[in-house]
Protein backbone atom coordinates (compact mmCIF):
# COMPACT_ATOMS: atom_id res chain seq x y z
CA UNK A 1 0.00 0.00 0.00
CA UNK A 2 1.24 3.85 -0.25
CA UNK A 3 1.43 4.76 -3.99
CA UNK A 4 -2.01 7.15 -3.94
CA UNK A 5 -1.14 10.40 -3.10
CA UNK A 6 -3.24 11.83 -5.18
CA UNK A 7 -6.16 13.59 -2.32
CA UNK A 8 -4.86 16.63 -3.84
CA UNK A 9 -6.32 19.21 -1.84
CA UNK A 10 -4.04 21.91 -0.93
CA UNK A 11 -3.48 23.12 2.68
CA UNK A 12 -5.06 19.61 4.01
CA UNK A 13 -1.77 17.51 4.43
CA UNK A 14 -1.53 17.21 8.07
CA UNK A 15 -5.11 15.51 7.94
CA UNK A 16 -3.89 13.59 4.99
CA UNK A 17 -0.87 12.54 7.15
CA UNK A 18 -3.19 11.73 10.20
CA UNK A 19 -5.19 9.89 8.17
CA UNK A 20 -2.70 8.18 6.75
CA UNK A 21 -1.31 7.19 10.19
CA UNK A 22 -5.53 6.17 10.48
CA UNK A 23 -4.57 3.98 7.64
CA UNK A 24 -1.44 2.08 8.53
CA UNK A 25 -3.16 1.07 11.77
CA UNK A 26 -5.83 -0.34 10.37
CA UNK A 27 -3.74 -1.85 8.14
CA UNK A 28 -1.41 -3.45 11.09
CA UNK A 29 -4.66 -4.95 13.15
CA UNK A 30 -7.28 -5.45 9.96
CA UNK A 31 -5.64 -6.26 6.59
CA UNK A 32 -5.03 -9.90 7.65
CA UNK A 33 -8.57 -10.36 8.90
CA UNK A 34 -9.91 -8.49 5.54
CA UNK A 35 -7.67 -10.97 3.43
CA UNK A 36 -8.79 -14.00 5.04
CA UNK A 37 -12.34 -12.86 4.09
CA UNK A 38 -11.60 -11.84 0.53
CA UNK A 39 -9.99 -15.25 0.28
CA UNK A 40 -13.48 -17.05 0.85
CA UNK A 41 -15.29 -14.26 -1.18
CA UNK A 42 -13.09 -14.44 -4.16
CA UNK A 43 -12.03 -17.78 -3.78
CA UNK A 44 -8.67 -16.96 -5.19
CA UNK A 45 -5.32 -16.23 -3.02
CA UNK A 46 -3.58 -13.91 -5.59
CA UNK A 47 -6.97 -12.06 -6.73
CA UNK A 48 -7.68 -11.79 -2.63
CA UNK A 49 -4.26 -9.80 -2.58
CA UNK A 50 -4.39 -7.72 -5.10
CA UNK A 51 -8.28 -6.61 -3.95
CA UNK A 52 -6.66 -6.20 -0.45
CA UNK A 53 -4.02 -3.91 -1.64
CA UNK A 54 -6.71 -2.04 -3.95
CA UNK A 55 -8.81 -1.92 -0.84
CA UNK A 56 -6.64 0.16 1.25
CA UNK A 57 -5.15 2.06 -2.09
CA UNK A 58 -8.97 3.36 -2.10
CA UNK A 59 -8.82 3.98 1.76
CA UNK A 60 -5.98 6.42 1.27
CA UNK A 61 -7.97 8.41 -1.49
CA UNK A 62 -11.09 7.99 0.25
CA UNK A 63 -11.17 8.05 3.73
CA UNK A 64 -9.44 12.10 3.84
CA UNK A 65 -12.43 13.08 1.69
CA UNK A 66 -15.26 11.37 3.20
CA UNK A 67 -13.72 10.59 6.49
CA UNK A 68 -13.16 7.08 8.11
CA UNK A 69 -15.55 4.21 8.02
CA UNK A 70 -17.42 3.16 11.08
CA UNK A 71 -16.73 -0.15 10.41
CA UNK A 72 -13.52 -0.05 8.44
CA UNK A 73 -13.12 -3.72 8.02
CA UNK A 74 -16.36 -4.37 6.13
CA UNK A 75 -15.80 -1.27 4.05
CA UNK A 76 -12.16 -2.76 3.43
CA UNK A 77 -14.02 -6.04 2.87
CA UNK A 78 -16.50 -4.51 0.65
CA UNK A 79 -14.10 -2.34 -1.72
CA UNK A 80 -11.94 -5.17 -2.17
CA UNK A 81 -14.59 -7.39 -3.64
CA UNK A 82 -16.12 -4.51 -5.76
CA UNK A 83 -12.55 -3.79 -7.41
CA UNK A 84 -11.56 -7.68 -7.64
CA UNK A 85 -15.11 -7.87 -9.79
CA UNK A 86 -13.97 -5.00 -11.40
CA UNK A 87 -10.76 -6.40 -12.69
CA UNK A 88 -12.04 -9.86 -13.04
CA UNK A 89 -14.70 -8.24 -15.46
CA UNK A 90 -12.08 -5.63 -17.50
CA UNK A 91 -9.72 -9.48 -17.75
CA UNK A 92 -13.17 -11.07 -18.93
CA UNK A 93 -13.61 -8.62 -22.09
CA UNK A 94 -9.82 -10.62 -22.97
CA UNK A 95 -11.32 -14.04 -22.15
CA UNK A 96 -14.85 -14.99 -22.55
CA UNK A 97 -14.09 -18.35 -19.96
CA UNK A 98 -13.87 -15.30 -16.98
CA UNK A 99 -17.56 -13.85 -18.15
CA UNK A 100 -19.39 -16.59 -16.03
CA UNK A 101 -16.64 -16.19 -12.89
CA UNK A 102 -17.61 -12.30 -13.28
CA UNK A 103 -21.10 -12.77 -12.75
CA UNK A 104 -20.51 -15.38 -9.94
CA UNK A 105 -18.54 -13.13 -7.59
CA UNK A 106 -21.41 -10.56 -8.98
CA UNK A 107 -24.20 -12.09 -7.53
CA UNK A 108 -21.94 -12.48 -4.14
CA UNK A 109 -21.85 -16.35 -4.42
CA UNK A 110 -17.86 -16.55 -4.63
CA UNK A 111 -17.87 -20.37 -5.04
CA UNK A 112 -21.30 -22.58 -5.75
CA UNK A 113 -20.27 -25.09 -3.12
CA UNK A 114 -18.59 -22.84 -0.88
CA UNK A 115 -20.74 -22.46 2.56
CA UNK A 116 -21.66 -18.88 4.17
CA UNK A 117 -22.21 -16.39 0.79
CA UNK A 118 -23.00 -13.43 3.47
CA UNK A 119 -19.87 -11.55 4.70
CA UNK A 120 -21.04 -11.03 8.36
CA UNK A 121 -20.70 -14.63 8.91
CA UNK A 122 -17.87 -15.80 10.78
CA UNK A 123 -14.59 -13.35 10.05
CA UNK A 124 -12.93 -15.18 13.03
CA UNK A 125 -13.61 -18.59 11.03
CA UNK A 126 -11.80 -16.96 7.94
CA UNK A 127 -8.80 -16.68 9.69
CA UNK A 128 -8.97 -20.13 11.02
CA UNK A 129 -9.67 -21.39 7.25
CA UNK A 130 -6.65 -19.27 6.37
CA UNK A 131 -4.52 -21.01 9.30
CA UNK A 132 -5.61 -24.82 8.06
CA UNK A 133 -5.30 -24.11 4.63
CA UNK A 134 -1.97 -22.61 4.94
CA UNK A 135 -1.05 -25.70 6.86
CA UNK A 136 -2.58 -28.39 4.33
CA UNK A 137 -0.45 -31.58 4.91
CA UNK A 138 -0.60 -31.71 1.02
CA UNK A 139 1.55 -28.72 1.09
CA UNK A 140 4.98 -29.28 1.33
CA UNK A 141 6.31 -28.31 5.31
CA UNK A 142 8.30 -25.39 4.05
CA UNK A 143 5.43 -24.28 1.76
CA UNK A 144 3.33 -24.53 4.52
CA UNK A 145 5.65 -22.44 6.93
CA UNK A 146 6.54 -19.82 4.18
CA UNK A 147 2.40 -19.37 3.01
CA UNK A 148 1.36 -18.73 6.54
CA UNK A 149 3.70 -16.42 7.56
CA UNK A 150 3.11 -14.77 4.19
CA UNK A 151 -0.47 -14.41 4.25
CA UNK A 152 -1.43 -15.35 8.36
CA UNK A 153 1.10 -12.92 10.04
CA UNK A 154 1.87 -10.76 6.88
CA UNK A 155 5.44 -10.84 6.99
CA UNK A 156 7.13 -10.07 3.51
CA UNK A 157 8.94 -12.67 1.27
CA UNK A 158 12.08 -10.99 2.87
CA UNK A 159 11.61 -10.88 6.19
CA UNK A 160 10.37 -15.00 5.70
CA UNK A 161 13.69 -15.23 3.95
CA UNK A 162 15.89 -13.52 6.44
CA UNK A 163 14.76 -15.46 9.20
CA UNK A 164 15.15 -18.54 7.27
CA UNK A 165 18.55 -17.54 6.20
CA UNK A 166 17.60 -18.26 2.41
CA UNK A 167 16.52 -16.10 -0.10
CA UNK A 168 13.59 -14.20 -0.69
CA UNK A 169 13.42 -15.74 -4.50
CA UNK A 170 13.22 -19.42 -3.22
CA UNK A 171 11.03 -18.11 -0.68
CA UNK A 172 8.79 -16.48 -3.28
CA UNK A 173 8.90 -19.99 -5.58
CA UNK A 174 7.45 -21.74 -2.59
CA UNK A 175 4.67 -19.44 -2.14
CA UNK A 176 3.77 -19.19 -5.51
CA UNK A 177 3.77 -23.37 -6.00
CA UNK A 178 1.92 -23.62 -2.91
CA UNK A 179 -1.23 -20.99 -3.59
CA UNK A 180 -0.50 -23.32 -7.53
CA UNK A 181 -1.69 -26.66 -5.56
CA UNK A 182 -4.27 -24.82 -3.37
CA UNK A 183 -5.56 -24.01 -7.17
CA UNK A 184 -5.24 -26.94 -8.87
CA UNK A 185 -5.43 -29.39 -6.83
CA UNK A 186 -8.79 -27.87 -5.29
CA UNK A 187 -7.57 -27.36 -1.28
CA UNK A 188 -10.73 -25.96 0.10
CA UNK A 189 -10.45 -22.80 2.06
CA UNK A 190 -12.66 -24.62 5.28
CA UNK A 191 -12.14 -25.83 8.75
CA UNK A 192 -11.71 -29.37 9.05
CA UNK A 193 -14.57 -31.41 9.72
CA UNK A 194 -14.73 -33.15 13.29
CA UNK A 195 -13.48 -36.09 12.74
CA UNK A 196 -10.43 -34.82 10.59
CA UNK A 197 -9.99 -32.09 13.23
CA UNK A 198 -7.46 -33.21 15.42
CA UNK A 199 -4.94 -34.61 12.98
CA UNK A 200 -4.99 -31.61 11.16
CA UNK A 201 -5.13 -29.59 13.97
CA UNK A 202 -1.65 -31.21 15.05
CA UNK A 203 -0.02 -30.36 11.33
CA UNK A 204 -1.15 -26.41 12.13
CA UNK A 205 0.43 -26.80 15.65
CA UNK A 206 3.63 -28.32 13.95
CA UNK A 207 3.75 -25.63 11.78
CA UNK A 208 3.51 -23.17 14.49
CA UNK A 209 6.00 -25.01 16.56
CA UNK A 210 8.72 -25.02 13.88
CA UNK A 211 8.51 -21.47 13.58
CA UNK A 212 9.06 -21.00 17.29
CA UNK A 213 12.20 -23.33 17.28
CA UNK A 214 13.96 -21.70 13.86
CA UNK A 215 13.41 -18.62 16.34
CA UNK A 216 14.68 -19.85 19.15
CA UNK A 217 17.21 -22.80 19.19
CA UNK A 218 19.62 -20.86 16.58
CA UNK A 219 21.50 -18.05 18.16
CA UNK A 220 24.32 -16.17 17.26
CA UNK A 221 24.61 -13.78 14.06
CA UNK A 222 21.18 -13.38 12.51
CA UNK A 223 19.42 -13.23 16.72
CA UNK A 224 17.12 -10.37 15.74
CA UNK A 225 15.29 -11.18 13.14
CA UNK A 226 15.36 -15.37 14.76
CA UNK A 227 13.56 -13.47 17.81
CA UNK A 228 11.22 -12.13 15.46
CA UNK A 229 10.16 -15.51 14.12
CA UNK A 230 9.21 -16.45 17.65
CA UNK A 231 7.32 -13.77 18.70
CA UNK A 232 5.56 -14.72 15.23
CA UNK A 233 4.74 -18.30 16.64
CA UNK A 234 3.54 -16.94 20.10
CA UNK A 235 1.31 -14.49 18.13
CA UNK A 236 0.09 -17.34 16.25
CA UNK A 237 -0.04 -19.41 19.19
CA UNK A 238 -2.28 -16.72 20.75
CA UNK A 239 -4.53 -16.24 17.24
CA UNK A 240 -5.31 -20.52 17.64
CA UNK A 241 -5.95 -20.43 21.46
CA UNK A 242 -8.10 -17.17 20.97
CA UNK A 243 -10.01 -19.24 17.67
CA UNK A 244 -9.80 -22.77 18.98
CA UNK A 245 -8.86 -23.24 22.46
CA UNK A 246 -8.12 -27.22 22.11
CA UNK A 247 -5.92 -28.54 25.05
CA UNK A 248 -3.00 -28.69 22.77
CA UNK A 249 -2.94 -25.78 20.65
CA UNK A 250 -3.36 -24.44 25.34
CA UNK A 251 -0.36 -26.66 25.48
CA UNK A 252 1.79 -25.23 22.85
CA UNK A 253 1.32 -21.54 23.23
CA UNK A 254 2.03 -22.57 27.30
CA UNK A 255 5.60 -24.23 25.88
CA UNK A 256 6.41 -21.30 23.64
CA UNK A 257 5.79 -18.68 26.24
CA UNK A 258 7.97 -20.80 29.15
CA UNK A 259 10.76 -21.31 26.25
CA UNK A 260 10.45 -17.89 25.56
CA UNK A 261 10.44 -16.56 29.57
CA UNK A 262 14.10 -18.08 29.70
CA UNK A 263 15.70 -15.93 26.47
CA UNK A 264 17.71 -13.08 28.64
CA UNK A 265 18.64 -15.82 30.90
CA UNK A 266 19.94 -18.59 28.09
CA UNK A 267 22.43 -16.72 26.43
CA UNK A 268 25.67 -14.60 28.30
CA UNK A 269 26.23 -11.04 27.47
CA UNK A 270 29.02 -12.56 25.35
CA UNK A 271 26.76 -14.71 23.40
CA UNK A 272 27.91 -17.69 25.17
CA UNK A 273 25.20 -20.32 25.74
CA UNK A 274 24.07 -20.70 29.45
CA UNK A 275 22.73 -24.03 30.89
CA UNK A 276 18.80 -23.98 32.55
CA UNK A 277 20.89 -24.92 35.74
CA UNK A 278 23.48 -22.27 35.68
CA UNK A 279 20.88 -19.85 34.45
CA UNK A 280 20.05 -16.55 36.50
CA UNK A 281 16.34 -16.95 37.20
CA UNK A 282 16.16 -13.23 38.27
CA UNK A 283 16.30 -12.65 34.36
CA UNK A 284 13.19 -14.38 33.13
CA UNK A 285 10.77 -12.68 31.94
CA UNK A 286 8.37 -12.93 34.84
CA UNK A 287 4.86 -12.04 32.72
CA UNK A 288 5.47 -15.03 29.81
CA UNK A 289 5.78 -17.41 33.10
CA UNK A 290 2.63 -16.09 34.51
CA UNK A 291 0.76 -16.53 31.03
CA UNK A 292 2.19 -19.96 30.56
CA UNK A 293 1.89 -21.40 34.06
CA UNK A 294 -2.44 -20.24 33.56
CA UNK A 295 -2.14 -21.91 30.29
CA UNK A 296 -0.86 -24.88 31.86
CA UNK A 297 -3.29 -25.09 34.18
CA UNK A 298 -6.40 -25.12 31.67
CA UNK A 299 -4.53 -27.32 29.19
CA UNK A 300 -4.08 -30.07 32.28
CA UNK A 301 -7.91 -29.22 33.64
CA UNK A 302 -8.96 -30.82 30.43
CA UNK A 303 -7.61 -33.94 31.33
CA UNK A 304 -6.86 -34.82 27.58
CA UNK A 305 -2.91 -34.87 27.86
CA UNK A 306 -0.90 -34.23 24.17
CA UNK A 307 2.67 -33.74 23.73
CA UNK A 308 2.64 -30.20 23.77
CA UNK A 309 0.83 -29.89 27.34
CA UNK A 310 2.99 -32.62 28.51
CA UNK A 311 6.02 -30.49 27.82
CA UNK A 312 4.89 -27.48 28.43
CA UNK A 313 3.79 -29.03 32.22
CA UNK A 314 7.67 -29.80 32.26
CA UNK A 315 8.77 -26.43 31.47
CA UNK A 316 6.41 -25.32 33.90
CA UNK A 317 8.02 -27.32 36.67
CA UNK A 318 11.51 -25.78 35.83
CA UNK A 319 9.13 -22.11 36.04
CA UNK A 320 8.37 -22.73 39.70
CA UNK A 321 11.81 -23.60 40.78
CA UNK A 322 13.27 -20.67 43.00
CA UNK A 323 16.84 -22.03 42.18
CA UNK A 324 18.31 -24.63 40.00
CA UNK A 325 18.79 -26.93 43.22
CA UNK A 326 14.95 -26.29 44.43
CA UNK A 327 13.55 -28.42 41.24
CA UNK A 328 11.53 -30.78 41.41
CA UNK A 329 13.03 -33.65 39.26
CA UNK A 330 10.93 -36.64 41.00
CA UNK A 331 7.98 -34.39 39.23
CA UNK A 332 9.45 -33.75 36.13
CA UNK A 333 10.71 -37.61 35.56
CA UNK A 334 7.26 -38.57 36.30
CA UNK A 335 5.76 -36.35 33.39
CA UNK A 336 8.66 -37.37 30.95
CA UNK A 337 6.96 -41.02 31.76
CA UNK A 338 3.69 -39.51 30.38
CA UNK A 339 5.32 -38.02 27.47
CA UNK A 340 7.42 -41.28 26.77
CA UNK A 341 3.60 -42.76 26.46
CA UNK A 342 1.88 -40.07 24.78
CA UNK A 343 4.90 -39.84 22.23
CA UNK A 344 7.68 -42.11 22.29
CA UNK A 345 10.61 -40.82 20.91
CA UNK A 346 14.66 -41.48 21.68
CA UNK A 347 14.63 -38.06 22.49
CA UNK A 348 12.11 -38.15 24.92
CA UNK A 349 13.78 -40.92 26.32
CA UNK A 350 17.09 -39.17 26.25
CA UNK A 351 15.37 -36.32 28.51
CA UNK A 352 13.94 -38.54 30.82
CA UNK A 353 16.81 -40.50 31.34
CA UNK A 354 18.52 -36.79 32.17
CA UNK A 355 15.56 -36.15 34.78
CA UNK A 356 15.67 -39.38 36.03
CA UNK A 357 19.99 -38.98 36.97
CA UNK A 358 19.11 -35.87 38.26
CA UNK A 359 16.20 -37.82 40.41
CA UNK A 360 18.22 -40.73 41.04
CA UNK A 361 21.60 -40.11 40.57
CA UNK A 362 24.34 -39.98 37.74
CA UNK A 363 24.26 -44.01 37.40
CA UNK A 364 20.63 -44.43 36.83
CA UNK A 365 20.83 -41.76 33.57
CA UNK A 366 23.52 -43.23 32.37
CA UNK A 367 22.13 -46.85 32.17
CA UNK A 368 19.34 -45.28 29.91
CA UNK A 369 21.47 -42.93 27.67
CA UNK A 370 23.94 -46.25 27.39
CA UNK A 371 20.46 -48.62 26.57
CA UNK A 372 20.07 -46.16 24.18
CA UNK A 373 22.61 -45.54 22.33
CA UNK A 374 23.62 -49.45 21.88
CA UNK A 375 19.82 -49.93 20.36
CA UNK A 376 21.44 -47.95 17.45
CA UNK A 377 19.35 -44.66 18.09
CA UNK A 378 20.74 -40.94 18.77
CA UNK A 379 24.10 -41.95 17.41
CA UNK A 380 24.57 -38.77 15.41
CA UNK A 381 22.94 -36.37 18.01
CA UNK A 382 25.30 -34.23 19.46
CA UNK A 383 23.01 -33.76 22.73
CA UNK A 384 22.72 -37.35 23.54
CA UNK A 385 26.71 -37.62 23.37
CA UNK A 386 27.09 -34.60 25.52
CA UNK A 387 24.14 -35.77 28.26
CA UNK A 388 26.38 -38.81 28.52
CA UNK A 389 29.67 -36.67 28.30
CA UNK A 390 27.91 -34.78 31.57
CA UNK A 391 27.07 -37.75 33.43
CA UNK A 392 30.13 -39.69 33.23
CA UNK A 393 32.16 -36.63 34.26
CA UNK A 394 29.84 -36.28 37.36
CA UNK A 395 30.79 -40.03 38.20
CA UNK A 396 34.19 -39.11 37.69
CA UNK A 397 34.75 -41.23 34.83
CA UNK A 398 36.83 -38.57 33.06
CA UNK A 399 38.51 -40.82 30.10
CA UNK A 400 34.87 -41.94 29.17
CA UNK A 401 33.23 -37.99 29.33
CA UNK A 402 36.34 -36.45 27.16
CA UNK A 403 35.26 -39.15 24.68
CA UNK A 404 31.76 -38.36 24.60
CA UNK A 405 32.44 -34.40 24.83
CA UNK A 406 34.64 -35.06 21.12
CA UNK A 407 31.98 -37.54 19.76
CA UNK A 408 29.22 -34.49 20.62
CA UNK A 409 31.70 -31.88 19.45
CA UNK A 410 32.06 -33.64 15.93
CA UNK A 411 28.17 -33.93 15.33
CA UNK A 412 27.17 -30.49 16.55
CA UNK A 413 25.89 -27.80 13.58
CA UNK A 414 25.74 -24.77 16.71
CA UNK A 415 27.79 -22.46 16.98
CA UNK A 416 27.46 -21.79 20.82
CA UNK A 417 26.64 -25.23 21.27
CA UNK A 418 30.09 -25.75 19.91
CA UNK A 419 31.60 -23.58 22.04
CA UNK A 420 30.09 -25.08 25.09
CA UNK A 421 30.99 -28.21 25.03
CA UNK A 422 34.82 -27.28 23.77
CA UNK A 423 35.03 -25.60 27.14
CA UNK A 424 33.57 -29.08 28.98
CA UNK A 425 36.02 -30.42 27.48
CA UNK A 426 38.81 -28.60 28.44
CA UNK A 427 37.46 -28.33 31.93
CA UNK A 428 37.17 -32.13 31.90
CA UNK A 429 41.25 -32.74 30.25
CA UNK A 430 42.64 -30.51 33.10
CA UNK A 431 40.43 -32.38 35.42
CA UNK B 1 -13.80 -31.68 -9.89
CA UNK B 2 -12.31 -35.00 -10.93
CA UNK B 3 -9.27 -36.70 -9.30
CA UNK B 4 -7.51 -39.79 -10.50
CA UNK B 5 -6.49 -42.35 -7.35
CA UNK B 6 -3.68 -44.01 -8.34
CA UNK B 7 -2.98 -47.37 -6.43
CA UNK B 8 0.58 -48.55 -5.62
CA UNK B 9 1.91 -51.19 -4.18
CA UNK B 10 4.11 -53.44 -4.22
CA UNK B 11 3.55 -56.83 -6.27
CA UNK B 12 5.31 -59.24 -4.24
CA UNK B 13 3.22 -58.02 -1.04
CA UNK B 14 0.35 -59.05 -3.21
CA UNK B 15 2.41 -62.12 -4.60
CA UNK B 16 2.21 -63.75 -1.14
CA UNK B 17 -1.38 -63.30 0.23
CA UNK B 18 -3.39 -66.47 0.33
CA UNK B 19 -6.23 -67.51 -2.36
CA UNK B 20 -8.99 -66.46 0.28
CA UNK B 21 -7.01 -63.55 1.01
CA UNK B 22 -6.91 -62.48 -2.62
CA UNK B 23 -10.35 -63.07 -2.54
CA UNK B 24 -11.26 -61.28 -0.07
CA UNK B 25 -9.67 -57.82 -0.89
CA UNK B 26 -11.29 -58.29 -4.61
CA UNK B 27 -14.97 -58.58 -3.46
CA UNK B 28 -13.95 -55.66 -0.86
CA UNK B 29 -12.70 -53.43 -3.72
CA UNK B 30 -15.44 -54.45 -5.89
CA UNK B 31 -17.97 -53.46 -2.94
CA UNK B 32 -16.14 -50.29 -2.31
CA UNK B 33 -16.77 -49.60 -5.79
CA UNK B 34 -20.31 -50.05 -5.62
CA UNK B 35 -20.23 -47.82 -2.31
CA UNK B 36 -19.15 -44.99 -4.77
CA UNK B 37 -21.33 -45.73 -7.48
CA UNK B 38 -23.96 -44.68 -4.65
CA UNK B 39 -22.65 -41.77 -3.42
CA UNK B 40 -22.23 -40.12 -6.28
CA UNK B 41 -17.90 -40.13 -6.51
CA UNK B 42 -17.72 -43.00 -8.57
CA UNK B 43 -16.62 -42.25 -12.51
CA UNK B 44 -14.52 -45.73 -13.55
CA UNK B 45 -11.98 -47.61 -12.39
CA UNK B 46 -9.75 -50.55 -13.35
CA UNK B 47 -7.30 -53.25 -11.84
CA UNK B 48 -4.07 -53.62 -14.14
CA UNK B 49 -2.09 -56.39 -14.60
CA UNK B 50 1.58 -56.76 -13.23
CA UNK B 51 4.15 -54.89 -14.32
CA UNK B 52 5.53 -58.02 -15.66
CA UNK B 53 3.07 -57.83 -18.81
CA UNK B 54 4.03 -53.88 -19.36
CA UNK B 55 5.42 -52.95 -22.40
CA UNK B 56 7.10 -49.31 -22.84
CA UNK B 57 6.70 -47.32 -25.72
CA UNK B 58 9.33 -44.43 -26.85
CA UNK B 59 8.91 -42.44 -29.84
CA UNK B 60 12.25 -40.41 -30.86
CA UNK B 61 12.95 -38.60 -33.97
CA UNK B 62 10.12 -40.50 -35.61
CA UNK B 63 11.21 -43.20 -34.77
CA UNK B 64 8.97 -45.99 -32.35
CA UNK B 65 11.49 -48.10 -29.76
CA UNK B 66 9.52 -51.08 -27.46
CA UNK B 67 11.05 -51.85 -24.47
CA UNK B 68 10.26 -54.71 -21.94
CA UNK B 69 8.61 -53.42 -18.31
CA UNK B 70 7.78 -50.33 -16.75
CA UNK B 71 10.40 -47.78 -17.65
CA UNK B 72 11.26 -46.97 -14.19
CA UNK B 73 12.22 -49.86 -11.14
CA UNK B 74 10.23 -48.67 -8.05
CA UNK B 75 9.60 -50.54 -4.71
CA UNK B 76 5.74 -49.93 -5.82
CA UNK B 77 3.96 -50.54 -8.94
CA UNK B 78 1.13 -49.04 -10.24
CA UNK B 79 -1.35 -51.81 -9.45
CA UNK B 80 -5.32 -50.01 -10.74
CA UNK B 81 -7.01 -46.46 -10.62
CA UNK B 82 -10.18 -45.05 -10.02
CA UNK B 83 -11.07 -42.07 -11.29
CA UNK B 84 -13.65 -39.99 -9.12
CA UNK B 85 -15.59 -36.74 -8.81
CA UNK B 86 -15.18 -35.09 -5.55
CA UNK B 87 -16.21 -31.78 -4.50
CA UNK B 88 -12.57 -30.53 -3.16
CA UNK B 89 -9.60 -32.17 -2.00
CA UNK B 90 -10.09 -33.02 1.59
CA UNK B 91 -13.35 -35.26 -0.26
CA UNK B 92 -11.00 -36.94 -2.69
CA UNK B 93 -8.86 -37.53 0.04
CA UNK B 94 -11.47 -39.09 2.23
CA UNK B 95 -12.86 -41.42 -0.26
CA UNK B 96 -9.19 -42.36 -1.25
CA UNK B 97 -8.66 -43.13 2.03
CA UNK B 98 -11.09 -45.95 2.30
CA UNK B 99 -9.94 -47.74 -1.06
CA UNK B 100 -9.11 -51.69 -0.09
CA UNK B 101 -5.99 -52.21 -1.47
CA UNK B 102 -4.49 -49.01 -0.04
CA UNK B 103 -3.81 -50.74 2.81
CA UNK B 104 -1.17 -52.39 0.92
CA UNK B 105 0.91 -49.90 -0.23
CA UNK B 106 -0.58 -45.78 -0.96
CA UNK B 107 -2.73 -44.23 -3.17
CA UNK B 108 -1.73 -41.01 -4.95
CA UNK B 109 -4.58 -38.65 -5.78
CA UNK B 110 -4.06 -36.46 -8.60
CA UNK B 111 -6.71 -33.64 -9.30
CA UNK B 112 -7.62 -33.74 -13.61
CA UNK B 113 -6.93 -30.82 -15.41
CA UNK B 114 -9.14 -28.38 -16.55
CA UNK B 115 -7.69 -27.06 -19.75
CA UNK B 116 -10.30 -24.70 -20.06
CA UNK B 117 -10.28 -22.89 -16.36
CA UNK B 118 -9.95 -18.94 -16.80
CA UNK B 119 -6.58 -17.48 -15.26
CA UNK B 120 -7.52 -15.15 -12.89
CA UNK B 121 -4.17 -13.72 -12.70
CA UNK B 122 -3.13 -13.22 -15.90
CA UNK B 123 -3.40 -9.58 -16.65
Amino acid sequence: MGESDESGEPGGSAEVGEMRETVDAVYRSESRRVLATLIRLLGDFDLAEEALHDAFAAALTQWPREGAPANPRAWLVSAGRFRAIDRVRRRARFDASLEKLAARLDAGAPDPDAAEPDEAGGVEDDRLRLIFTCCHPALRADAQIALTLRTVCGLTTEEIARAFLTHAPTIAQRIVRAKAKIRDARIPYEVPTRADLPERLDAVLHVVYLVFNEGYSASSGATLTRHDLSAEAIRLGRLLVELLPDPEALGLLALMLLHESRRAARTSPDGELVLLDDQDRSAWDRAKIDEGLALVERALATRRLGPYSLQAAIAAVHARAGTAAATEWGQIAALYDVLLRADPSPVVELNRAVAIAMRDGPEAGLAIVDGILARGDLGDYALAHSARADLCRRLGRTAEAAASYRKALDLTRQEPQRRFIERRLNEVEKS
Amino acid sequence: MKYLCLVYLEEKKLDALAKDEIEALVAEALAYDDAMRRSGHYVCSEALESVEAATTVRVRNGRVSVTDGPFAETKEQLGGFILIEARDLNEAIQVASRIPPGRLGCIEVRPVADLTRPDLTRA
